[in-house]
């Protein structure tokens, strides 16, 4: 594969800031169409590296193409190709939702009249049409998302830079967040996405770089990333906590993996090579006559992820 | 989508047309664009204009009650002195809100947007600074307003003031460019206004915007006459007060000109490599 058939294509990138290095040497290769999820916890460079590629931010070390133009020496050309959508919304405060579509349009060298009608044509399509002539101070978090996501594809660029789209959003709005970005990527938008949740990731992603202080720890798809950590953990508690250490054992039978237990709770956690099983333990809970409160299966935390991929925990390493 | 442009390059990938900078047309354009939204903004503010209204008045009154009696003998003799001195002095106060002004709007996303379109590096810079025009004006008016209600009568006749307001909006925006630099610059709106400041007094009084230039000693005398607000006062005293387009009228405009081909390019390539 040449380099102009890759969306993006980095080598090396390294960013510095005085003695802190907060890039150091990320290779990526994104393929045109499809969605590649960059998954980091705070500060681990991934909002740098997207800068880096959107031209908000000089390339220290190491060479990026975008559809095979370079990043470094032609940066109008790059701004021409991504639509960045900021991890803050990146609209003016102090204008109305309608007024900033119009105002990117104009920017962007539409008509008068032309950027009226894109102005409308978003506005609609995002769901923002009663609140169009609102200031955006007054707007709720979503809303100023979704307005940020639509003044992105004003000039329908072939490349979207989606900064932590959904943070600080309650569950509702990242659900519509979530079917926005699905749209996008319906219409063959090629999109990098930066994350903190890998439930995100997988929900939204082809596939994901794991990126830890500045250096790109683990690539896959969403699949081959959990099955490098290895499992879920089926969470059971007993309606009756005496009933515990049975449970265990017969869990034990079952799946041959020995459970932690949280007997104050009646509670026992054990991981689960595959998820399937988890029927088989409840069939033999049910047998014995044991009887449980809640069942969940759940996939693995982005800290279990990090402590698989880094052998350290995401935050709490610094706190300790 | 029919009435969005079409993609500016090809999904397969083969030779995107892509132009290398914004043509000069595109850049005016997008000027224009910004200067809108500036003056979207100072209509939803209403109380960025307080300066340009209140400091005209206030400083006219001030100034000319303070210090008449002990320069020309009487307020009335002081007028023609202080209240070009005053116009200069509101314009440079009036541009000095443009870099505090453009610190705090950098500081928020929306700049991290338009640094990531592919516009031109010089639009989010002159956009508001073609917009202040505005603030000028209006500081111009309201101090010439308020000396003719003090009885100031200019000696330059209607041609002569219109005349002297121009040259005055038009130094505002020149010396707007140093302030838009310091913008770009500075870390925060506060570092602005403080060195804003130290620049902003020694231009204004070390002119004869308030005192004749003959009390001054001689070596601030040799920097007051390359002061480009001195060259900017003398001007607006030739037109205003004598009807008469002098050399001053020239050299004012080659200082004006001088601070913008100074001071434009490094506010932009500053801006440019802003984080």
């Amino acid at each position: 594969m040449t380099n102009s058939e890759l969306a993006v294509h980095a080598t090396g990138l390294v960013k510095r800031f005085g003695d802190l290095t907060a890039v150091g040497g990320v290779d990526l290769a994104v393929h045109q169409g499809e969605v590649f999820g960059v998954l980091g916890p705070n500060g681990a460079g991934k909002t740098t590296t997207l800068s880096m590629l959107a031209t908000l931010l000089p390339i220290d070390g190491g060479h990026a193409s975008i559809f095979g133009v370079d990043v470094a020496s032609s940066p109008h050309r790059i701004r021409q190709l991504v639509g960045v959508t900021g991890q803050y919304a990146s609209v003016d405060e102090n204008l109305t939702a309608r007024e900033n579509l119009r105002l990117f349009g104009r920017l962007l060298g539409l008509s008068g009249k032309a950027a009226r009608a894109t102005a409308e044509e978003l506005l609609g399509r995002f769901g923002l049409e009663e609140a169009a002539d609102k200031q955006i101070k007054n707007f709720s978090g979503g809303m100023r998302r979704r307005l940020d996501l639509s003044a992105s594809l004003i000039a329908r660029p072939p490349l979207i830079f989606l900064d932590e789209p959904t943070t600080g959003l309650d569950p509702r709005t990242r659900g519509q967040m979530w079917d926005t970005i699905r749209d996008l990527v319906a219409q063959g938008s090629t999109i990098l996405l930066t994350t903190q949740y890998l439930d995100e990731a997988d929900q939204l992603a082809g596939r994901i770089a794991v990126i830890d202080r500045g250096l790109k720890v683990a690539e896959g798809t969403p699949d081959e990333l959990k099955r490098s950590v290895g499992s879920s953990t089926l969470h059971l508690r007993l309606t009756n906590g005496e009933d515990t250490a049975r449970a265990a054992q017969l869990v034990e039978d079952v799946l041959g993996e020995q459970p932690v237990l949280t007997p104050e709770a009646g509670g026992l956690n054990v991981a689960l090579t595959d998820a399937n099983r988890a029927a088989d333990v409840l069939i033999a809970l049910r047998t014995a006559g044991l009887s449980i409160t809640t069942a969940t299966v759940q996939q693995p935390t982005l800290d279990e992820v990090f402590l698989a991929l880094t052998g350290h925990y995401t935050d709490k390493e610094e706190a300790a | 989508m029919s009435t969005v442009t079409t993609p500016r390059t090809d999904r397969e990938g083969t030779t995107p047309i892509l132009a290398a900078r914004p043509s000069a047309r595109e850049a005016f354009d997008q000027t224009m664009s910004m200067a809108w939204r500036a003056l979207m903004k100072m209509r939803r503010n209403p109380e960025q204009m307080f300066d340009v209204v209140i400091q005209p008045l206030l400083f006219t009154a001030m100034f000319a009650y303070i210090f008449g009696g002990a320069v020309s003998g009487n307020v009335q003799a002081y007028l023609p002195v202080i209240i070009t001195g005053v116009l200069a002095q509101t314009a440079l106060t009036a541009c000095m809100a443009a870099g505090t002004q453009l610190r705090e709007d950098m500081d928020k996303g929306v700049f991290d947007r338009f640094r990531s379109l592919p516009i031109s590096r010089i639009a989010p810079l002159a956009g508001p600074a073609v917009a202040d025009l505005l603030r000028y004006a209006i500081a111009a008016t309201l101090t010439i307003l308020t000396g003719v209600l003090m009885g100031y009568r200019p000696g330059g006749g209607i041609l002569g003031v219109a005349a002297g307001w121009l040259l005055v909006v038009i130094a505002g925006w020149s010396m707007s460019w140093i302030f838009t630099w310091l913008g770009t610059v500075l870390k925060s709106s506060q570092a602005v206004q403080g060195i804003g400041m130290m620049i902003m007094f020694p231009l204004t009084f070390l002119s004869d915007a308030f005192v004749p230039l003959k009390t001054l000693p001689g070596w601030l005398e040799a920097f007051v006459r390359v002061n480009p607000v001195h060259l900017v006062i003398a001007a607006t005293r030739d037109l205003m007060n004598h009807g008469s387009f002098t050399l001053s009228v020239v050299w004012a405009l080659l200082g004006c000109g001088a601070v913008v081909a100074i001071f434009l390019p490094l506010a932009v390539r500053s801006y440019s490599r802003k984080v």
